[in-house]
Parts: C-alpha cells; structure tokens; sequence
C-alpha cells in the first residue's frame, strides 16, 4: 500500500510503483476531473499540483510521489488562486467542451503563484503544454490575467 | 399528447438501484452548479399528464414544485446547444431561466429526431436552425395551457392573463399562481396547434450573453463525460485495433499480459483484441504485453501515394452535374480561361477525450454509457449486437468531450458492447490516443478541381468539380440521390457570386479501406477553401484587389457583402502588415455563406525564411441571422477558426503499408497557445432565421490564412497542410 496525500487527505492505495499517478487517482481513487488525454505527456490534460508545482501526472509513477502533497481539480478551489482562476473562467465563459480544462486551470494556477503578475511571454511558456482542441486559447489567456487582477 | 418515451425502463429493479447509488456516490448524474443537468433517468409508465406533473410536449416538463425540466433533444460538446436550447424554450414559456433543469434526453427518433434528418442526430450546424420554431412552439403552448389554466382557476378569460418568470399573473385581480400551483389544473387541457409565439422585439432571454448552463462544473472537475463513469464494480479495459485497414487478429500470445497484477482477461474478437483490467494501467500493460499476430486484409499495402494517385485520375473524368447556371460550356470560352485543382488531406478528429464506453452486458438486458451524438443509433446498435429487444438495452448518454464528427459514428459503441459480451459485470472500454488517431473514421481526401473565364474584370464561365468520398452514402443512403452527395458539393452548387454561367460536378471516389466520415465543417470545408483560393488567383489575375474583386461580385448576395465590409473596415484592409520577426507579411481575406450565415474573414500572417508561417490576427465579421446568444457565436468562431488554421498549418494523416503513420500529438499537432493569434469577432445584427455556427469558424480559417500566404509570398498553394518548404523557397510549389 502506498499513502498518499491528495486535497489534503491521506488515502492508502494499493497500485503498482510505476503505475502513472493519473490512473491512481482516475481509477483507484475516483478523482475523475483528471484527464486522461494523450499518455505521453504532450497535452496537458492530466496536470496536477505536486507541492504547488505543475506536473504531468500521466507520466508519473506514483512511486515518484513520495511524499509531496498532491492537488487535483477537485481541490485547486480551496486555494487562493484556483478560486481566483476558477472565478475568471466562468466570468470569461473560457469554456467549451471543458475536457481539457481541469488541466488548464491547473497549469494557470500554478503560474499566477510562481508569478502573480505573468506577462503574455510567460503565459505562453507555462500554457504551451496544454492542448485545447475547441481552441478556447483566446479566453484562457484573457481570463489567466483576469485572475491576476490585470486588465485583459 | 405527445408522451415522453419510458421504454428505456430496466426490467431489473436492482439496476436502478445501482443508478441511483451512482447518482447519489458521485454526483453522476446531476451536472451544473446552478443548473443542474439530470441524466435521462428511467421513467415510470406515465399516468395522464396533470397527475404528477404538467408534460405538455416532449421538452417540457413542470412539476408541483415549479421546478421546470427541460429536455435537450440535441447533445452538448462544447457548442453551448444546451444554453440555447435552454434559452428558446425559457423564452417562450415565460420559464424563470436561473431555476430550470436540464436533462438529457433519452433515445427516441420520433420524439427527438433533428427535424432536418429525421434522426437523432447533433451535426452539420442545424440544431438552432432546425429546432428554433419547435422549440419555441413547444415553449409557447405549454405557456399558452398555463394561461387556459389559470384563466379556469380564477374563472377569467386568458387573455386577462399574462405570464412572466415562471408565473400567471392577472392584473386585473393582482393575482398571482405559480406554474407549479397549475400542474392539477392542466389535465384535459390540450395544447394550441398554432400557440402565439412572442415577437423578437419581445425577446427578454434570446439575445442576451446568458452565462452557459455547463460550465460550472467544468471548473472543478465534478462534470462526469462518459470517460469518468463509474458503476459499481467496474473493470477497465483497453483495445488495439487490427493495424492495417480491414486486417483480423492471427493468433494471441497472451501468457505474459495474463501474468501481469491487475490484468484480469484478455478478450480476443475477429479484428481486435482487449485486455480487461483492475484499472487502465493494468489493461494498458497487459495488452502491450500480448504477442499479437495480425492476419492482414485486402487494404495491408495502401499508401498515401496510392489513395491520390487514385483520386487525381478520377478527378480527370467528368463529375455528375450537381448544378447547372447559364452555359458553362460557352461560358468558358469566352475571355481568358484559368485552371486550378486544390487537394486537401485525410485528417482525424482527435477530441480531447478520447473514445471511450462502459456497458454492462446481462443475459437479458444491456447498459451503455456513451456519449454519442447520435444516441438512437448507439442504442441500436447495441441492441443489434446483443440480440435484445431495444427496450432491454438502457443508454445513458453524457456531455461529450468534443464531438468533432467523430461521434457521428458509433464503431466504438459496438466494439465496447462486443467486449462487454465476454466480460462479467460491467466494463469501461477506453481507447488510447493512438488507437484514436489510428482507428479514426476520417476526413475524405478531396481533389476541387476549378476552371474560370475572366471578361472585363469579371467571371463569365466557372466549372468546380468535386472528386472526393460519399460520406452520406454510406451515413444516411436515402440522401445521396442520383450519384450527387449534397454534402460534398455544399457550398460549391450555392457558391456566392455573381456567375452567369456555371456548372458544379461531383465525381464520387472512396479512397481503398480507409472509412471516412464527417469531421467539423463538413462539406462546406474543401469547397470554401478551393472557391475561395481561386477567387483570390483570379483576382490577382485580373489585377484587382481581392477585397473589391469580391465585393463587385456579391450583389446577389447582400449579407455577405455587408459582412465582407465590415471584416475589411475592422482589419484595416489596405493598411501595411507590420512584421514581427523580419519576415513576409500580408493579409488574406475569405467569405462563405456556408450553414446559413454569412460570413467573412481577414488574417494576417507573417512568412519566416524558414517557411514557417505566423498568424498574427483573425478578424471575422458575421451575419448569422437572429442570434441566441450572442457569447456563444464568438465563442464558437474563436474556436473553429482555431480549429480550422490549425488543420492548415498541421492537420494530415498519411498512410503506409496498409496504416496510419500518425500516433499521438507529437506527430498529428494541434494549434498551441503560443501560436493563437489575436481574433475578433464582429456580429451583424439581423432578424433573418438563426444560421448555423458551430462549423463556421473551421470553415473560415484557411482560406483566409492560405489567401494570407498567397498576399505575403506570392506563393498560390493549393494543398494542405501548407508546405514550409515550398514556402521557404526549397522546393517549388504544385502547380
């Protein structure tokens, strides 16, 4: 059994070491708002936190985690700027189909607090990775400095 | 009355105790934070209406409690259809919009069916266009029976009555009753055959930027897509696909999968083989670690040379006449004659969630969730498989995680049912990217062949024939009629212009074993892009502007030469591209009056040394008739131009020795952020009949930014994907 810590809470899993953090949490734990996109780290779906920094959890064997404390979709709300984003994308309607977007918002929260006032140079470095096939790149680029507290 | 349908109630009552422990453990089945959107739950056999509840029409649904249900005939993936449907139906209830529920609806042709198909069927742009008057019928007789209602309670006449945010109100009285308080006064009443519908002037909902309905949940990871259920006791499983087009599976080695923790079975049908696991991970191992022996078909040696070399020789022949103007034969031999052929590529649709579907198979029944955008076909189809009777087979459908076209199809609903055959309990088939890239149904290669004659400026002759698939022929046979597939020739056989003399062919070519299918835009795709590259050459030809060249030739079609001013006025036409990167610079311009709007679109770009090609910013003006809500059509122009520039730039599947090269968004790329350029979006107001969105912006896209190209370089191209060599000078462009 591995323990992890995930929004906060400890749960034991019993997966294999080099299972991918991703399907830990999917199919073990039944955090669905992780996405499973591409499996090769080339899209973004899957990012989540790991002590506040991005990663592509697809690509991680949950042996890797350790013990860093992992944030999901589920819970980037109950942190200052996952609201401030979260509250962005509805006030912008960022969204379509939204399967990408957990991913999304995971990658623009982890930049509003590596960088609170990020620049389009930045927002294009730490959003790159992320795949949206509606083409919703417009609106997440206003709504990342909607939250940020910048004049889109 | 018009009843909803129960025939997909579970004869197993414990079924629907697993249905609602799903709903309750997960919060499934409710998505939408403000609004919740409930799943199309297992109905009782319904008592007459007025009993329980007010069921007036197979949309609306209002119970004692007010609480309005309305049912979505057309599925959302992104398009905000379920906002709009929402809001006309609101409307004319006189609903109050912030309290109603949405639920999808459940499979039934006869009551749901897309009254432009004739099935249940979410495509081709037309869900506002061929809902919008029953909709707004369906709103304005269930308003019209609360009124008759009310007027019976307080014994006045109805048209003392109005209605407003979800009440009856008589202001002669001051009285008020609730829709909910009138659902034991509605029974006996029937519905008005022509209920007076409101005039648009009256409009409170329709019209305005209404927040979505779906997306609360998509910022916290509580909406479930079909890809995230999860029924009691679950397996997971993954599949690989015969390889090569229309190969079967040899033989199985599967003793080292089977070894693997978690890998529970491994499922061997004719053309796939599936590994069953504790999780996807296990199943995605196991079936990495199976020796398969792959038994080739009839298509193992196809290529990508092969399907065009085909494809061009057919295109040499003649077409069957679509349309015939004037007299194109004389036509074209009067002034100067010009001659071009575009190709365009196979492409996939690669929606973000990949394909997936979970059904449980039982001696006597079946249950599927799906998200499908044509959900009585998925329900066929696994009655079909299963044998049963279609009331025995329950679907649940799920807000879709990009459609695309892609769920048009229901392959993957049938290969999910056929594994869940072998399987014990219930089992979630999910397909990994490359199995989607690879096991696509895709976008038809397509050669547009066009002849023009130029006379004092203007097009006197114009031939456009088009060599492609019949994707109708094989989709719904009933509409390919006479050897012309009217998909494939949309938006050629109405082509804008003022042409005098005309004629539009259609040569049908099916590219050997690789099965194609609609992918976003549809037909309009290849014609707006061949059209609307000639007619820049053809300008350039006549030594006119390509902004005036068109506008002199759109007199008969007035929305689109407003639209063209308007896009042409906001992008600064005629003004100088500045250069961000030293390279070539230019602007392109293109119009469509595709999906019944009208619109146009400039782009700018700039060329590098190395042929790669920047788009700077997107303009597009458009007339897209009475709009619904208006956040929604930019919303979905800014993501189908997006999604059509980025086909431009990268979209291609190639195919060798029988299979698709691509795998995965390494090597088939999509627009990135980093790319995106600026794009407005400028709505023509109208009171014209709502047009069609959704393809638009995909359609848009690259004949403008091709026609960009064309400004900037000099360089006419006339395939895609735009080739970077040719415009970085290394090797010559087709001719």
């Amino acid at each position: 059994m591995i323990t992890l810590r995930i929004n906060g809470e400890d749960r034991s899993v019993d997966a294999p070491e080099d299972m991918p953090l991703l399907w830990v949490l999917r199919d073990l734990v039944g955090l669905t708002g992780t996405k499973f996109g591409c499996g090769i780290a080339q899209c973004g779906a899957c990012t989540v936190h790991l002590d506040g920094k991005p990663v592509r959890s697809c690509v991680l064997p949950v042996s890797a985690v350790g013990s860093r404390s992992i944030t999901t979709i589920e819970g980037i709300g109950a942190t200052p700027a996952g609201a401030q984003v979260q509250k962005a994308w509805l006030e912008l309607e960022v969204i379509q189909c939204g399967y990408c977007q957990s991913g999304q918002i995971m990658s623009a929260t982890a930049l509003l607090n590596s960088k609170p006032q990020p620049s389009d140079a930045d927002i294009n470095a730490a959003m790159a990775g992320n795949i949206c096939r509606c083409g919703t790149y417009v609106r997440i680029r206003d709504a990342i400095k909607r939250a940020s507290g910048a004049k889109p | 009355m018009t009843r909803l349908a129960g025939g997909t109630e579970p004869a197993d009552p414990s079924r629907r105790a697993v249905l609602k422990a799903g709903a309750a453990a997960g919060g499934a089945l409710l998505v939408g934070f403000y609004l919740p959107v409930g799943q199309s739950a297992p109905r009782q056999a319904q008592a007459g209406s007025g009993a329980q509840r007010f069921e007036p029409n197979a949309f609306i649904r209002i119970d004692r409690q007010g609480v309005v249900t309305l049912v979505m005939p057309q599925v959302e993936m992104g398009q905000g259809i379920y906002t709009a449907v929402a809001m006309i139906l609101a409307e004319e209830l006189d609903a109050a919009f912030e309290r109603v529920v949405l639920e999808h609806a459940p499979p039934n042709d006869k009551l749901y069916g897309n009254p432009v198909f004739g099935i249940q069927v979410t495509g081709n742009s037309n869900s506002v266009r061929a809902f919008w008057m029953p909709l707004r019928k369906a709103g304005a007789g269930a308003r019209a029976m609360l009124v008759q209602a009310a007027a019976k309670v307080w014994n006045t006449d109805e048209a003392s009555c109005r209605t407003e945010h979800g009440e009856v109100i008589n202001d002669k009285s001051g009285k008020r009753l609730g829709y909910g308080a009138l659902v034991d006064h509605t029974s006996g009443l029937t519905p008005p055959k022509d209920p007076p519908l409101k005039a648009v002037s009256d409009f409170k909902l329709v019209g305005q930027p209404l927040k979505r309905l779906d997306t609360p949940d998509k910022v916290n990871g509580k909406v479930q897509y079909s890809i995230d259920v999860m029924p009691a006791g679950v397996k997971f499983a993954t599949l690989a696909i015969c390889p090569e087009f229309g190969g079967q599976v040899g033989s199985v080695d599967d003793r080292q999968a089977k070894s693997l923790p978690g890998v529970r079975q491994v499922v061997v049908l004719d053309d796939l083989v599936a590994v069953v696991g504790d999780h996807m991970w296990a199943a995605k191992q196991g079936l990495a670690a199976l020796k398969i022996h792959w038994a080739p078909g009839p298509h193992a040696t196809v290529d990508s040379n092969e399907v065009w070399k085909q494809l061009r020789a057919a295109s040499e022949q003649e077409g069957v006449v679509a349309k015939s103007v004037g007299d194109a034969a004389r036509g074209l031999s009067q002034g100067e004659r010009f001659e071009a052929d575009y190709e365009l590529p196979f492409l996939a649709h690669a929606t973000m969630e990949p394909l997936a579907c979970t059904v449980h198979v039982r001696p006597d029944s079946c249950e599927v969730w799906v998200g499908s955008q044509v959900l009585s076909r998925a329900h066929d189809i696994a009655a079909k498989v299963t044998g049963l009777p279609p009331e025995k087979v329950l679907i649940h459908n799920h807000l879709i995680g990009g459609g695309f076209g892609r769920r048009l199809e229901v392959d993957y609903v049938e290969k999910a049912v056929r594994i869940a055959q072998k399987v014990d309990g219930p089992v979630k088939v999910v397909w990994t990217r490359e199995e989607d890239i690879q096991h696509d149904i895709y976008r038809p290669v397509y050669r547009d062949r066009l002849a023009a004659t130029l006379s004092g400026g203007k097009i006197v002759g114009w031939r456009h024939r088009i060599a492609g698939s019949s994707i109708m022929a094989r989709w719904i046979p009933p509409a390919f009629q006479k050897g012309i597939d009217i998909d494939a020739v949309d938006s050629a056989v109405d082509v804008p212009y003022d042409i005098p003399n005309l004629q539009i062919e259609y040569v049908r070519v099916e590219p050997p074993g690789v099965p194609t299918g609609f992918w976003r835009g549809v037909g309009p795709n290849n014609n707006v892009f061949a059209i609307e590259s000639f007619v820049d050459e053809l300008a350039k030809k006549a030594g006119q502007d390509p902004v005036a060249f068109r506008r002199a030739l759109l007199d008969k079609t007035p929305r689109l030469k407003a639209a063209l001013e308007l896009a042409a006025s906001k992008a600064g036409w005629g003004t100088p591209v500045p250069a961000r990167n030293g390279g070539r610079t230019g602007r392109g311009v293109g119009v469509q009056g595709a999906f019944g709007s009208y619109i146009a679109t400039v782009t700018e770009v700039e060329v590098d040394a190395a042929g790669e090609v920047h788009v700077h910013r997107i303009v597009s003006a458009v007339d897209t008739g009475i709009v619904v809500n208006p956040d929604t059509v930019i919303a979905q122009l800014q993501g189908g131009l997006i999604f059509g520039v980025t086909a431009a730039l990268y979209g291609e599947i190639t195919i060798g020795k029988g299979r698709v090269r691509q795998s995965n968004f390494h090597d088939y790329r999509m627009l990135r952020i980093d790319q995106t350029p600026s794009i407005e979006v400028h709505l023509v107001p109208s009171g014209e009949a709502p047009g069609g969105i959704g393809e638009t912006g995909t359609t848009a896209g690259p004949p403008a930014l091709r026609n960009a190209i064309f400004a900037a370089t000099g360089i006419a191209l006339r395939r895609l994907p735009i080739d970077r060599d040719v415009l970085a000078g290394k090797k010559p462009a087709a001719s």
